[in-house]
């Protein structure tokens, strides 16, 4: 039964693809939404049937739903394999993947390819959850790769704003850097165990080499990092912004993102080998977790500043997997993909309110016009700042404490300066946007108003999830979410740790989230002169910050530029020397052609005409004889006769 | 008894006869009658041979020539009227419009 439940999940979002990609335009827009929400409920429906299952009877399991590639060593099946972690997975991207539907409805309504919209997001929806359920790296890399897919093209949904496309190819480019990575590590694993099956794999873990080990766990971090925007390839993220907020919501924040999480914490066997490889999952989390959180303090569009916020809270995670405190890291991806969900669609909300405004230096003073929405941004905001006791302060908390008390004391003073600076760059937002007075133009100003139900009412159960969420996890390392998760993503090795040091930490994490919330009232509304005197005295930090450290100049002119110019190289050989050949090739046939052409005007037919003029010559001369005169015939006739009696004569004398 | 060398020498006198009217003489008339003495010839060979040979078969192809002499005389002569007719004249030169 459970089985069965299994295979189904995939298949309603596939199937709801298949209609509305194939006959979405011949029906309303109405049946078009049902059918892509409602393929995603039911899917989430079946994820909470197999749910129960697993939380019942405890057994994971490994059901094998097509036979697809068998010959040599070789066998890959379209299988999935449903455990705790899978389970986990499953619910946080079929569950807020719903809510994203139906916001969606009342976001996308009126847009141009509305339909084209839902499919896309649909097929999202198939490609994530193969990434998560597939039972061998292959489907995992095919879900790996739709969802990288859809990314493109729903970053691109406006293809015909420039930005929107150059994002999109961005974000596809800088993906398969990651993915060349994650490729080779899947042969590494191949060549290594003679099969995908993670199962198998992580039977005989035990005999990699040390080595081969860390060359698989860095090759599996190279592809985590492209998809989950690490540094150094994280600039795609914020660009990605470009396309639809529901989109930024589901893919670039709740789900796609965290897959590069998920495959480091799948993976974990083959990490914990490899100390070297751990150590760069930490430092480039932790890095990560730091910068992008600088670079957010200055953005000034919305949704960018929530981008880089995300960027940093995946470094979190990615701390987190450095540290072994996988339990820790899917805990945070689950509480962040409801907060982060939230916000980004209170965003959305927000930017629907003001008419497609996303400039916060134009915003200010939405607190009484848009109450509703108001209120699930900074529930949102309290949860990502890690205030208790919502979602984001249990498992960024974890975070911190696993490091503090595994003494990675470097990590734990970046992931704390980090969650200073996510405390105070989320309430910057807050303020700027929420509060003061507002800084509309009178147009847009008169048009402010409430989202619709349809999107307030997913927002309010993201918002009851960012509340509650982290009661899941709680008490800290025993709760709920741990024992639940202990047989697949291990346990750390057990430190005796003192209550009174967890709590201290706590005290800590809460005291450093006020902080930035109290640095950003003071800023942004005691003293609101401060953040320009600031920037003015630190005009190269501000303005380097405001222009994300130059990293994406440093690219293009690192790689971007001379890979275009290699290109131009290319096509400049191609047209002149492998084009150039072709020309050649084809002008001598030209040229053959027209020699043939020559000889068989002129010499063939020539020959003929010749021919055929002599027999006309002849016949002119020949034709004399028929002169109509009886006697001319008869004087013939005679004279043949007489040859011919010749001619028998010499014959018969033969 | 005469010789049948007599006979075959008699046919191709007239033979010779009938064939150099129908080349040399213009007058269609004169043709005709050219033609009508070379089946003549013809008929003399048969009919000498017939006797020689002791055989019927001579005689009754003779008699089958000189009813196709008489049918042939008398579309000649009519083709002569008509050609007349037409052109006030029997000369056969003049009568050259079957060519190219």
């Amino acid at each position: 039964m459970t089985d069965q439940l299994i295979q189904l999940i995939p298949l309603f979002p596939l199937l709801a693809v298949i209609l509305n990609g194939l006959l979405g335009t011949r029906y309303s827009h109405d049946f078009a939404h049902r059918l892509a929400w409602g393929s995603v409920g039911l899917s989430f429906l079946c994820t909470v049937g197999v749910f129960v299952d697993i939380l019942r009877t405890g057994v994971s399991h490994e059901v094998i739903a097509y036979r697809w590639i068998f010959g040599g060593d070789l066998t890959v099946n379209l299988a999935y394999l449903v455990d705790p972690l899978t389970c986990i997975m499953l619910l946080v991207v079929t569950g807020v993947g719903l809510l994203i539907h139906i916001y969606s409805v009342g976001y996308m309504h009126g847009e141009a390819g509305f339909t084209r919209f839902f499919t896309y997001m649909n097929l999202f929806m198939v490609s994530m959850l193969l990434l998560v359920m597939g039972n061998n790296y292959v489907v995992l890399f095919i879900g790996w790769e739709g969802v990288g897919l859809c990314s493109y093209l729903l970053i691109g949904y406006y293809y015909t704003k420039v930005s929107a496309a150059k994002a999109a190819s961005k974000a596809f480019v800088v993906n398969r850097i990651g993915d060349a990575g994650f490729l080779l590590a899947i042969f590494l694993v191949f060549i290594n165990f003679k099969t995908l099956d993670y199962t198998k794999v992580f039977a005989q873990v035990g005999q990699l080499s040390p080595e081969m080990a860390t060359a698989i766990a860095l090759c599996l971090l190279v592809g985590a990092i492209g998809k989950s925007a690490q540094l150094p390839l994280y600039t795609w993220l914020p660009d990605a912004m470009e396309g639809p907020t529901p989109v930024s919501a589901l893919i670039h924040a709740a789900t796609m993102v965290t897959a590069g999480v998920y495959m480091i914490v799948r993976n974990h066997a083959i990490f914990d080998m490899s100390s070297t490889a751990m150590f760069w999952v930490g430092t480039i989390g932790g890095i990560t977790a730091l910068f992008a959180a600088t670079i957010g303090l200055v953005q000034t569009d919305i949704k960018r500043v929530l981008a880089y916020s995300t960027v940093s809270q995946l470094g979190y995670m990615f701390l987190g997997c450095g540290i072994g405190a996988y339990t820790a890291a899917i805990f945070h991806l689950m509480t962040h993909a409801f907060f982060k969900a939230l916000l980004f669609l209170a965003a959305g909300s927000v930017i629907h309110a003001l008419s497609g405004e996303q400039d916060i230096r134009k915003m200010g003073g939405l607190k009484s016009k848009i109450p509703w929405t108001y209120r699930l941004f900074l529930i949102g905001t309290i949860a990502i700042a890690g205030i208790p006791p919502l979602a984001g302060f249990w498992s960024k908390d974890e975070i911190l404490a696993h490091a503090f008390t595994h003494e990675h004391y470097v990590l734990y003073g970046m992931a704390a300066i980090g969650a200073l600076l996510t405390s105070f760059y989320m309430f910057r937002l807050v303020y700027l946007t929420f509060y003061g007075t507002s800084r509309m133009d009178h147009h847009t100003e008169e048009h402010v108003h409430e989202s619709p139900m349809v999107m307030v009412g997913p927002l309010l159960a993201l918002g009851v999830l960012s509340i509650l969420g982290g009661f899941l996890g709680f008490p800290p390392d025993q709760g709920w979410l741990h024992q639940f998760l202990a047989p697949v993503a291990g346990a750390v090795g057990e430190h005796e740790v003192s209550p009174g040091l967890v709590l201290t930490l706590m005290m800590v994490a809460t005291g450093i989230a006020l902080v930035g919330w109290g640095l950003a009232h003071y800023f942004y509304s005691v003293n609101r002169s401060v953040p320009d005197r600031l920037a003015e005295q630190f005009q190269a930090v501000y303005t380097t910050v405001l222009n994300k450290y130059y990293v994406d100049e440093l690219y293009d002119l690192l790689w971007v530029e001379p890979i275009k110019k290699l290109g131009l190289l290319l096509d400049w050989f191609d047209r002149t020397v492998i084009d150039g050949l072709v020309r050649a090739v084809a002008h001598v046939t030209d040229l053959a052609a027209a020699g043939s052409t020559w000889a068989e005007k002129y010499v063939i037919y020539g020959g003929l005409n010749v021919i055929g003029y002599g027999n006309h010559l002849a016949a002119r001369q020949w034709r004399q004889l028929q002169s109509g005169m009886v006697h001319h015939y008869a004087a013939i006739i005679v004279a043949g006769l007489f040859l011919l009696a010749v001619i028998i004569q010499l014959i018969m004398q033969l | 008894m005469i010789p049948l060398s007599a006979y075959v020498a008699v046919s191709a006198v007239l033979f010779i006869t009938g064939l150099l009217g129908v080349v040399i003489r213009r007058n269609f008339i004169i043709v005709l009658m050219s033609v009508e003495i070379m089946l003549n010839a013809a008929n003399i060979n048969l009919v000498a041979f017939s006797y020689y040979l002791e055989s019927m078969a001579g005689q009754l192809v003779a008699l089958f020539i000189i009813a196709i002499a008489a049918g042939e005389a008398a579309i000649g002569l009519a083709i002569i009227i008509v050609v007349f007719r037409g052109k006030i004249s029997t000369n056969v030169d003049e009568m050259n419009l079957l060519k190219w």
